[in-house]
């Protein structure tokens, strides 16, 4: 007989403190949202999605039931009480959903209740039992595990007995538990309050916040899990788009710092710069910050760094938020690097955007998306300064931080450029962003002896032996390369032409004792 | 006027199931037809528990709801029809249509 070494199952999840049961969960499906939620909206139960005007409440409802009844076998009703059935289908088809297909295939239900107090004549005691039969016929006609109420406080404005709806709508909600469907009831949002009519004094188990703000001219969405009874959440506001793929909140998950470290070394396409890292130059993985001031290099550096990724045969994707990808191809071949051949074989993917024409969450979302899809094994971002006139530093940090984290998650090697102002505040001015980074490198253009040299140094090099010297950072028609700075015996150096003569010189009097001599 | 006198008047009342709402309210339309329109009226009564499908259709989502189909244009009249006057007007029944 043999004896089947069977492996026990995993313990089942630890309950709750009180002994309860932990709360069963609907995926939305929606990228992002199941993260924060860890899982998905409270099953079963209503959830009360409240936002002002505009702010997308809608269109997450409407993605929540499509893709339930897509990708997890449950159809869906949407009440609604404000757009019409032409209105809902023609705005979700700009999310690329097909609402009269998944009707006609019986998986979706959409209904249009009107309610208009002008075409109302009110005379006596009333109650709401028509609309629960109408919600519940249709949920029973095509099974539906998922119910959207929109905006369901209509029913206040059409309706003038507020006694009689109040009392109604604590009954509805009840009732929708009984039915055992989840559901997402939306409110409007008002002044200080979080619905106009108190829904949630109603659905007091899941209340998630929409909000949109305009900013330097670029409109900005935020998702917040204001409350989630027995689940743990993070009631952080996070960034959300809406594009033509539905709605995305941020994937974030933990921000933590989970990922493995990689110890495999690459190229930074430089091969001076490869041996100020110990020969070897970044590990996969690390991020990296090259800061300095204009003109000095910084996008020189990003284009070998790139380069070197494309002949190794790995993709890379390049973020441009100054120039476009004809701007940057150009300039770059008169360094001698010629990125064309890349682009074409679609090794490289130059990526232009002006910073202005998102808000900081459109971008961070869209790169993270580009990243999702392609699945580069190298990023470049030149340079992550411009993101700062979309956001203040706090939040562009905040953003750097979670693009990090999932870049590291997927051991990306990320390359970021820091434009910084002049005047020697270079360390100070990145020292937000710097601190996120495994690398860092300053490149300056000294004036000295009547002419601009550029130099680069390490900053910092996490868990790598690097070089703590100043190199002289030569480009010409063949690209960057790094070069010794003479010392002198006083401490000071000399580079450029100074450097170039005191070579020179020192090669010619090699035989002679040192002349520089300490200055007293 | 002679127009109006020839109307018919097709009236539907939704209801659901014999509540006391829906049973006072079949009673008061009885009352104010038999007063002000006697002859020239027919009432249906939809029961939603019964076709639950119809509340969808015609749009019912509050219970009592009297539609006026004939003539038109369609009205609706919510709730029990306590108020005589207020259905009277709701319906757009003149008191010259009742004087007849």
């Amino acid at each position: 007989m043999t004896m089947s070494v069977r492996r026990r199952k995993p313990a089942p999840p630890k309950r709750a403190g009180n002994g309860r049961q932990p709360l069963a969960k609907a995926p939305t499906g929606i990228v992002g949202l199941d993260e924060i939620t860890n899982g998905g909206l409270p099953r079963g139960r209503p959830t009360l999605v409240c936002g002002g005007a505009g702010c997308g409440k809608t269109l997450l409802a409407m993605e929540f039931l499509v893709r339930g009844a897509l990708e997890y076998g449950e159809p869906g009703v949407f009440m609604s009480f404000e757009e019409t059935i032409d209105d809902l289908v023609e705005n979700a088809r700009s999310l690329g959903f097909d609402l009269q297909r998944l009707s006609a295939r019986r998986r979706l239900l959409l209904d249009y209740v009107r309610l208009e107090r002008s075409e109302l004549t009110e005379t006596g005691a009333y109650d709401l039992e028509g609309l629960f039969i109408r919600l519940g016929h249709a949920i029973d006609s095509i099974g539906a595990k998922r119910v959207v109420l929109d905006t369901i406080e209509l029913l206040f404005s059409g309706l003038s007995d507020r006694f009689v709806v109040r009392a109604e709508l604590a009954r509805l909600f009840r009732w929708l538990k009984t039915k055992g469907v989840t559901a997402i009831v939306t409110g409007e949002r008002e002044a200080e309050h979080l619905t106009r009519h108190g829904l949630e004094e109603y659905i007091s188990d899941c209340v998630i916040v929409l909000d949109q703000r305009v900013r330097e001219q670029s409109a900005t969405r935020r998702l917040r899990i204001l409350k989630y009874r027995g689940s743990a959440h993070g009631g952080n506001e996070m960034p959300f788009l809406i594009d033509d793929r539905g709605v995305s909140v941020l994937p974030i998950t933990s921000l933590g710092l989970s990922h493995e470290a990689s110890t495999a070394h690459l190229s930074t396409g430089v091969a001076g710069l490869d041996e100020m890292f110990g020969k070897q130059g970044y590990f996969r993985g690390n991020s990296v910050l090259v800061s300095g001031t204009a003109g000095t290099g910084k996008s020189s550096l990003a284009a070998h760094f790139a380069a070197a990724a494309c002949r190794r045969g790995e993709r890379c994707l390049y973020f441009a938020f100054e120039e476009s990808p004809s701007q940057i191809t150009r300039n770059m071949r008169s360094i001698g690097i010629d990125l064309a051949p890349w682009m074409r074989r679609d090794l490289l993917r130059i990526h232009a955007r002006r910073p202005t024409a998102l808000g900081l969450e459109g971008h961070l979302v869209a790169m993270h998306r580009l990243i999702e899809d392609w699945g580069p094994r190298v990023v470049v971002v030149d340079p992550v300064t411009n993101m700062i006139a979309v956001g203040s530093e706090t939040e562009v940090k905040a953003m750097l931080a979670r693009l990090i984290d999932f870049m590291k998650r997927r051991q990306i090697t990320a390359l970021f450029t820091s434009l910084t102002e002049g005047g020697g505040a270079a360390e100070r001015t990145d020292l937000g962003v710097s601190s996120l980074m495994d690398v860092w490198m300053l490149v300056g253009n000294p004036e000295a002896n009547g002419e601009r040299n550029r130099t680069i140094q390490i900053v910092k090099a996490r868990g790598m032996a690097h070089s703590n010297q100043v190199r002289e950072f030569v480009m010409s028609d063949h690209g960057v390369t790094l070069v010794d700075i003479s010392r002198r015996a006083d401490g000071s150096v000399a580079i450029g032409s100074a450097r170039g003569a005191e070579q020179r010189h020192a090669l010619a009097s090699r035989a002679q004792p040192s002349r520089s001599h300490r200055a007293k | 006027m002679k127009n109006s006198a020839r109307r018919t008047w097709r009236l539907r009342l939704y209801v659901a199931g014999q509540t006391p709402k829906s049973i006072t309210a079949l009673a008061n339309l009885q009352r104010l037809c038999d007063g002000h329109l006697a002859g020239r009226y027919r009432i249906e009564v939809v029961d939603l528990v019964q076709q639950p499908h119809l509340a969808r259709r015609d749009d019912i989502v509050v219970v009592p709801t009297l539609v006026r189909q004939l003539p038109p244009p369609i009205r609706k009249i919510i709730g029990d029809l306590s108020n005589v006057e207020r259905v009277l007007v709701g319906l757009d029944v003149s008191p010259r249509d009742g004087a007849e």
